[in-house]
C-alpha cells in the first residue's frame, strides 16, 4: 500500500514537472507586451532594461532554473498587469475561498439530488413502463449533450427574466447565489445520477441480488443495503476530484455572474495577457487536478479491498 | 514474399497437433471440401447466416428515437452543405445597410444582428465552421486513437512504455491544454483544431488498447492465427467489429464536445476571429444583447440550432454504439 502510494506520488510529481516545464517554455514564445503595463509608451532601451530586471534576457534553461528555485521558496512572481506588483500567490489565496464556497455548496446539492435520482432511476427500470428511468435519461442526455456554456446562458436568461433574480452576485444577499450554484450543480447531478444508475443496474443483475429477491427481501431493502452500497464504490473515485476541482472555480459561471473567484481570474488575466499570472494559475490548476486524481485513486484502493495495487482500472 | 504471421508458443502447440493430423493420409476431398449452406443442419450446428452489419443496422432501425434524430442529423448536415449553393444565398458576412437588429421577418428569416448581417446565413455558415472543427477533431482522434491503441495493445514490447507515457499525460486537464495552446498560438480555426486534437486521442487509444488486449488471445483469434490468416484480416474481421462500437461512440461524442469547447474558448476570448462566423462567435454576440427582450432572438436561434445538432449527435452515437456491440446481437 505504502509502496503504491509512493509510486503514485512520484509519478504525479513527474507529471507536474513536465507540464510546468512545457508551459514555462511555451510562454517564453509569447509577445513581450505581456510583461509591461504601458508597453506602447516605452522606448527600446527601457524595454531591454525591464526585461533584464525580470531576468528574461537569460537563456531559457537559466530562466527555468530561476523559476524552480523561486517556486521551491513559494514564490510565483508578481503580477504585471492585473494588479501591479502583487504576488501571484497572494492573488490566488484571496480568490480560492470564494470559488470553494460556491463550488462545495453546489457539489453538496448535486450529491443530495443526483444520488437519489440515480437510485430512483435504477429502481424504475424494474417497473413496467420505466417512466422514471425515461424521464431521468432524457434529463441526463439534455445536460450532457448541450454544451455547458449554452445552458448556463439559458439559465441566466430565464432566471433573471422570469424569476427576477439579479444577474450579478452581491455578498450578503444569499438570493443572488441561487443561479450560479444551480448552474454548477446541474452538470454534477446528471453525472452522478448517470453513473450510479448504470452501476446499480449492473449490480442488480448479479446472482446474490437475484437470490435475495427470490427469498422475498423487500425491494427497497435490496436496493438500499446491497445494490447501492456496491454500486457506490466506483463513484467514490470521482468525489475527491470533484471536491478539489471546486478550488479551480468554474471559468464560465464565475465570469457570467461576476463572481470574484479563480475561474473569473484566469479569463481576466488571459484577456489582459498577464503572463506571470497565467503561468502561476496554470501551475496551480495542473497541481490540483493531479492531486484530485491521486486522492481519488488512493481512496478507491482503501474503500474497495478487491482492487489490486499498481494496476489502473481499465477504460473509464 | 512471406507475409507477416504472428507466432507464439500457443500457436506452435496448435500447429504441431494440426501437423500430426495432416501426417495421416487423407484424400484431398475427405480432408477439405466446401459444404453447401443447409439451414436445418446449420441450426443444429449453431451456424447462422449472421452478418455483422446487417444485425447492427437492424437493431439500430428498431430504435425509433434514434432513427428520428438520425434523420434530423442527416438533414442538417445535408442542408449545411447545400445552403451556400442555393440561388438566393448571400455571402454570410454581407452587411445590409439600414437593416440592423431587425426581428425575424419574411426577408430575414432569423432577423439581422446589430451591424445588419443576416442571421440565417450567419448561423449556417457558423454551423459549417463548427462542424468542420468537430469532424476534424473526431477524425484525428479516431485515426490516431486506433493506430496507437492497436500498436499499444498488439505489440507487447510497447505496452510498458506507452502505459507510462499515458499515465503522465492523462493527468493533464484538456481544458487547460486548449486554453494554453490558444493563448500562445494565433487564434483561428486550425489553432483550435490542433489544440483539441493534441490530447483527445489519448482516451480513445486507451479504450482501443483495452479491447485489443482482451480480444487478441481469444480462442477464435488463436485459431485464425494457426490457420494462417493474414494479420490484416484478423484485424479487420476479428478485431474491428469489437472496436466499431467504441469508435463510433467516441467519434459521435467528440463532435458535440468539440463544438462545446469552441463556444467555451470563444467565450473566454481566445476563439476564432470575429470575421469568421462560428456558433461560439454568434452565441457570444447574442449574449451581449440578450437582456433586451426584443433582441433575445439573436441568442436563441444559434443556441437552438447548436442544441439540436449536439443532441442528435449524442443520441445517434449512443444508440449506434449499443446497436454495433456484437454482445447485443445475441438474443
Amino acid at each position: 500500500m505504502a509502496k503504491y502510494i509512493f509510486k503514485r506520488l512520484l509519478r504525479s510529481l513527474l507529471t507536474l514537472f513536465i507540464i510546468v516545464t512545457i508551459v514555462f517554455s511555451l510562454l517564453r514564445l509569447m509577445p513581450i507586451e505581456g510583461y509591461f503595463q504601458n508597453f506602447e509608451k516605452m522606448s527600446a532601451v527601457q524595454v531591454e532594461l525591464g526585461l533584464k530586471e525580470l531576468g528574461l534576457d537569460k537563456p531559457l534553461p537559466a530562466q527555468l532554473l530561476d523559476f524552480y528555485s523561486d517556486l521551491l521558496h513559494g514564490d510565483l512572481g508578481v503580477s504585471n498587469k492585473y494588479r501591479r506588483n502583487v504576488p501571484v500567490t497572494k492573488i490566488i489565496a484571496e480568490k480560492v475561498p470564494v470559488s470553494m464556497a460556491i463550488g462545495l455548496t453546489s457539489l453538496g446539492i448535486a450529491l443530495a439530488v443526483g444520488l437519489p435520482m440515480g437510485i430512483l432511476m435504477a429502481r424504475s427500470t424494474r417497473t413496467k413502463h420505466k417512466i422514471g428511468d425515461k424521464l431521468g435519461t432524457a434529463f441526463i442526455v439534455l445536460i450532457q449533450a448541450v454544451p455547458a456554456a449554452v445552458y448556463y446562458l439559458v439559465i441566466q436568461f430565464y432566471g433573471t427574466k422570469y424569476l427576477d433574480l439579479p444577474m450579478q452576485i452581491s455578498s450578503g444577499r444569499p438570493v443572488t447565489y441561487i443561479l450560479p450554484i444551480l448552474s454548477l450543480a446541474l452538470g454534477n447531478i446528471a453525472y452522478y445520477a448517470m453513473w450510479l444508475r448504470r452501476y446499480m443496474v449492473d449490480e442488480s443483475n448479479k446472482d446474490y441480488v437475484k437470490l435475495a429477491r427470490a427469498k422475498g427481501v423487500p425491494a427497497s431493502a435490496i436496493s438500499r443495503k446491497h445494490v447501492f452500497r456496491n454500486a457506490f464504490v466506483p463513484l467514490v473515485q470521482f468525489i475527491p476530484t470533484s471536491v478539489i476541482l471546486t478550488l479551480m472555480g468554474s471559468l464560465y459561471v464565475e465570469s457570467l455572474y461576476s463572481i470574484p473567484g479563480m475561474g473569473g481570474l484566469l479569463v481576466n488575466v488571459i484577456q489582459r495577457q498577464d503572463n506571470t499570472v497565467v503561468q502561476g494559475l496554470v501551475l496551480f490548476y495542473a497541481a490540483i487536478s493531479i492531486l484530485g486524481l491521486l486522492v481519488g485513486d488512493i481512496l478507491m484502493a482503501i474503500v474497495d479491498p478487491r482492487i489490486t495495487f499498481g494496476k489502473k482500472e481499465g477504460g473509464r | 514474399m512471406p507475409s507477416f504471421r504472428f507466432k507464439d508458443h500457443k500457436t506452435q502447440q496448435l500447429s504441431q497437433s494440426v501437423g500430426e493430423v495432416l501426417s495421416r493420409n487423407y484424400s484431398e476431398s475427405e480432408f477439405f471440401e466446401f459444404a453447401p449452406y443447409d439451414p436445418t443442419a446449420g441450426e443444429r450446428g449453431g451456424y447462422s447466416n449472421y452478418s455483422y452489419w446487417g444485425s447492427t443496422l437492424r437493431s439500430f432501425a428498431q430504435n425509433k428515437v434514434a432513427m428520428f434524430f438520425l434523420i434530423l442529423m442527416v438533414g442538417i448536415l445535408a442542408f449545411t452543405v447545400v445552403e451556400p449553393m442555393l440561388p438566393y444565398a448571400p455571402e454570410a458576412n454581407t452587411i445590409y445597410k439600414g437593416a440592423t437588429n431587425l426581428a425575424p421577418c419574411k426577408e430575414y428569416w432569423f432577423g439581422t444582428n446589430s451591424i445588419g448581417q443576416d442571421l440565417w446565413s450567419q448561423i449556417w455558415s457558423g454551423v459549417r465552421t463548427s462542424l468542420l472543427i468537430g469532424l476534424a477533431v473526431a477524425c484525428v482522434e479516431a485515426v490516431l486513437g486506433v493506430i496507437m491503441g492497436v500498436l499499444w495493445g498488439y505489440v507487447r514490447k510497447l505496452d510498458f512504455l506507452f502505459t507510462e507515457i499515458y499515465n503522465i499525460f492523462d493527468n493533464v486537464p484538456q481544458t487547460l491544454v486548449v486554453i494554453i495552446i490558444s493563448y500562445i498560438l494565433r487564434p483561428g480555426v486550425s489553432t483550435m483544431i490542433f489544440a483539441m486534437c493534441l490530447t483527445s486521442w489519448l482516451q480513445t487509444a486507451r479504450l482501443v488498447r483495452n479491447q485489443v488486449l482482451i480480444i487478441r488471445d481469444r480462442d477464435y483469434n488463436l485459431a485464425s492465427r494457426c490457420l494462417g490468416t493474414a494479420t490484416w484480416r484478423i484485424m479487420v474481421k476479428n478485431l474491428l467489429p469489437y472496436l466499431v462500437s467504441i469508435l463510433t461512440l467516441r467519434m459521435a461524442l467528440a463532435i458535440p464536445a468539440a463544438i462545446g469547447n469552441e463556444v467555451f474558448i470563444t467565450y473566454i476570448g481566445l476563439g476564432v476571429p470575429l470575421e469568421i462566423p462560428t456558433l461560439g462567435n454568434l452565441i457570444k454576440a447574442g449574449q451581449t444583447v440578450m437582456m433586451e427582450s426584443t433582441l433575445s432572438y439573436q441568442l436563441f436561434f444559434p443556441v437552438i440550432i447548436l442544441s439540436i445538432i449536439t443532441i442528435s449527435f449524442y443520441i445517434v452515437g449512443n444508440s449506434f454504439a449499443d446497436a454495433a456491440d456484437p454482445k447485443n446481437h445475441v438474443k
